[in-house]
């Protein structure tokens, strides 16, 4: 990084041969800049370890089949993460699914399409979109969306399909409310796009005209500049910025709490209501005590370690791309 | 920039007809990039104005004046604002970005002037960059272990701690980057007067990186202006005004915005669509606002 390549290194030496009062400050500085630096790594052991600390009871009683079991009961204590991580794997996946493909289009569209005139405001207002916060995208979904979606969608599908082997299940909704793990997979793919296009778009743009125009030269169409110059250029960015919006959309609570129905039931169709660890979080945890709050702790670790696997392989990966 | 870039017409002896010069199977894979591309921009285009301007339609039906002036009403009653849930919010963001901007501007300090090439700063600089996307979720459950169960309830301290939390790396980072955009030349002046180091940092580098850092403070602003999950276990909320410990619920916008959503009451539910109309507008003049700051900083 640019740091090693820095002519200079804030001489440390220097203050040797200096006394009086400044050098005193000047350790404290130093000091207080160390001690905030070392309260962010503290930070985040915290937050690791009061999650662990908070959960191990649950994992102590229920062993490797906390993970595995699909049991959610408050009456008999008995608890289970399986319905809860298989609804965050499989919301978040949705979101991928729809979300990667409009946001490299959008950015695609924004670098190598849209008239000149047009890129600086509209990129700017994707950039701005992914700052509004996620509580909106949560009430837009179940006021706006889902109605929507139970009348246009989910009826006239489950009309279709029923009895159907395999899509008969997968997509069947009992009763078509509008909520469901569908529902939250669209919200979170919605929430995501003007995060993920930006950062793309930012790739693509950072790519030397050069290559583009040379490119060009000798004839390439558009989609071949695309596809045999840009995107292997930019591919490993672009799977650091599609990581970076996994580990949001598996994360994300307000958004998904709104839609996805808080059902602890294991379904086999998408349209059917679930519920992911961060919703099941911020629905149960101020009534919870004894067990059940153990229990949610214990959600919260996994959480943590699914989501920080996906951040770190996503920094390591934006980062590689920084240096090269 | 034109697809139909010509390709030498050689063969056919320099046949003007278009299909020769490109191939169909080129031609189509191209025109196909062209209208996924425009279509996708165009879904994207419409389902985010459609949120803007349904989230502006009932939100403006939700304004009032009373909004300012009277606290949240009670359960099946008439009426109400949200001015205690205004206020609130206001005092929790104050304290988390009265929290954070000495911590992140020190942190972010040391990577960019200390921590050159050291293993620890790689290191903060890592994590301070998970942290910085880590589920915000996970923080409201930290807090409540750290503030909210030793000190038996909920409060307004412990709010704004993990509203702390989360705006403490975004000011790390824009303060690293902005202070590595300072030339190094600058350093070595101050330097050679014989200041020492703190005193070249906080009179030479951070005046020159003052309106990038500026722009990472108001960004921190913006991204917990609207943070719901790490409030509903640490503030949580509160129907009337609070008192001035900050002990107990207290009442913001977020958390407000939530309950009152989820809520049977058609008052309610118009109040909440009153403050997510106010937080949307107000995060998006603040990135607006740092934008510009942006734009002087790289100006210089």
């Amino acid at each position: 990084m640019t740091a090693l390549t820095q002519p200079i290194a804030l001489a440390r030496e220097s203050r040797a041969t200096r006394a009086g009062p400044s050098r005193g400050l000047d350790r404290l500085f130093r000091g207080a800049a160390y001690g905030s630096a070392i309260l962010v790594l503290l930070v985040l052991v915290g937050i690791l370890a009061s999650i662990i600390w908070g959960g191990w009871p649950a994992f102590a009683e229920f062993g490797p089949g906390f993970v595995t079991s699909s049991a959610w009961n408050i009456g008999t204590e008995q608890y289970g993460a399986l319905v809860a991580i298989i609804g965050t794997l499989a919301s978040a996946l949705i979101a991928l699914v729809i979300g990667v493909p409009l946001s490299i289009g959008i950015a695609i569209y924004l670098t190598q399409l849209a008239p000149g005139w047009a890129r600086k405001p509209v990129a700017m207002t994707i950039e701005l979109l992914a700052a509004v916060p996620s509580i909106i995208y949560g009430m837009w979904g179940l006021f706006v969306f889902a109605p929507l979606f139970a009348q246009f969608v989910q009826t006239p599908v489950s009309n279709l399909v029923e009895g159907m082997p395999i899509v008969g299940t997968l997509f069947y909704a009992r009763v078509p409310s509008g909520v469901g793990i569908l529902t939250a997979g669209i919200i979170l793919a919605i929430m995501i796009v003007p995060f993920v296009a930006s950062i793309t778009r930012d790739m693509l743009a950072q790519i030397p005209t050069v290559l583009r125009e040379s490119a060009f030269g000798i004839g390439c169409t558009t989609w071949e500049v695309m596809r045999h110059v840009l995107i292997p250029q930019a591919s490993v960015s672009i799977i650091g910025a599609i990581m970076l919006g996994l580990g949001r959309a598996l994360g994300e609570t307000m958004a998904v709490t709104f839609v996805i129905g808080n059902a602890n039931r294991l379904s086999a169709s998408i349209f059917d209501p679930g519920s992911t660890i961060a919703s099941r979080i911020a629905n149960e945890f101020n009534e919870a005590d004894g067990m059940q709050l153990n229990a949610l702790m214990a959600l919260g670790c996994i959480l943590f370690v699914i989501t920080f696997v996906v951040l770190i392989l996503a920094r390591t990966l934006t980062r590689r791309v920084k240096i090269a | 920039m034109d697809a139909m870039t010509p390709i030498p017409a050689t063969q056919a002896g320099g046949s003007p007809v278009r299909a020769s010069r490109v191939r169909p199977g080129r031609r189509v894979a191209d025109r196909m990039l062209r209208i996924a591309s425009l279509l996708a921009t165009m879904v994207g285009a419409v389902v985010l104005g459609s949120i803007l301007v349904m989230l502006i339609w009932k939100g403006v039906e939700g304004f009032s004046f009373a909004l300012f002036t009277q606290p949240t009403p009670g359960p099946g009653s008439e009426g109400g604002g949200i001015a205690n849930a205004i206020l609130g919010s206001l005092i929790l963001t104050v304290i988390g970005i009265a929290v954070a901007t000495p911590v992140g501007v020190m942190a972010g300090t040391y990577l960019a002037e200390y921590g050159r090439g050291s293993r620890l700063a790689d290191v903060i600089r890592f994590l301070n960059d998970i942290l910085l996307s880590a589920p915000s979720i996970l923080i409201g459950l930290f807090v409540y272990t750290l503030m909210v169960r030793p000190m038996g309830t909920y409060s307004g301290w412990a709010g704004g701690v993990a509203l702390a939390i989360i705006a403490t790396p975004v000011i790390v980072r824009t303060t690293e980057d902005m202070l590595r955009l300072v030339p190094g030349t600058l350093r070595e002046a101050g330097a050679a007067l014989g200041a020492p180091p703190s005193k070249v940092i906080m009179s030479v580098t951070w005046r020159a990186a003052s309106a990038g850092i500026v722009t990472g403070i108001i960004l921190a602003l913006a991204r917990i202006a609207g943070e719901t999950a790490p409030l509903l276990f640490t503030a949580l909320n509160n129907n009337s005004w609070f008192s001035p410990d900050l002990m107990g619920g207290v009442a913001n916008l977020p958390v407000m915005i939530y309950q009152f959503a989820l809520s049977p009451y058609g008052n309610w539910q118009g109040l909440a669509w009153a403050g997510a109309l106010l937080i949307t507008a107000t995060i998006l003049l603040l990135s607006i606002v740092a934008r510009v700051f942006i734009r002087d900083q790289r100006a210089r």
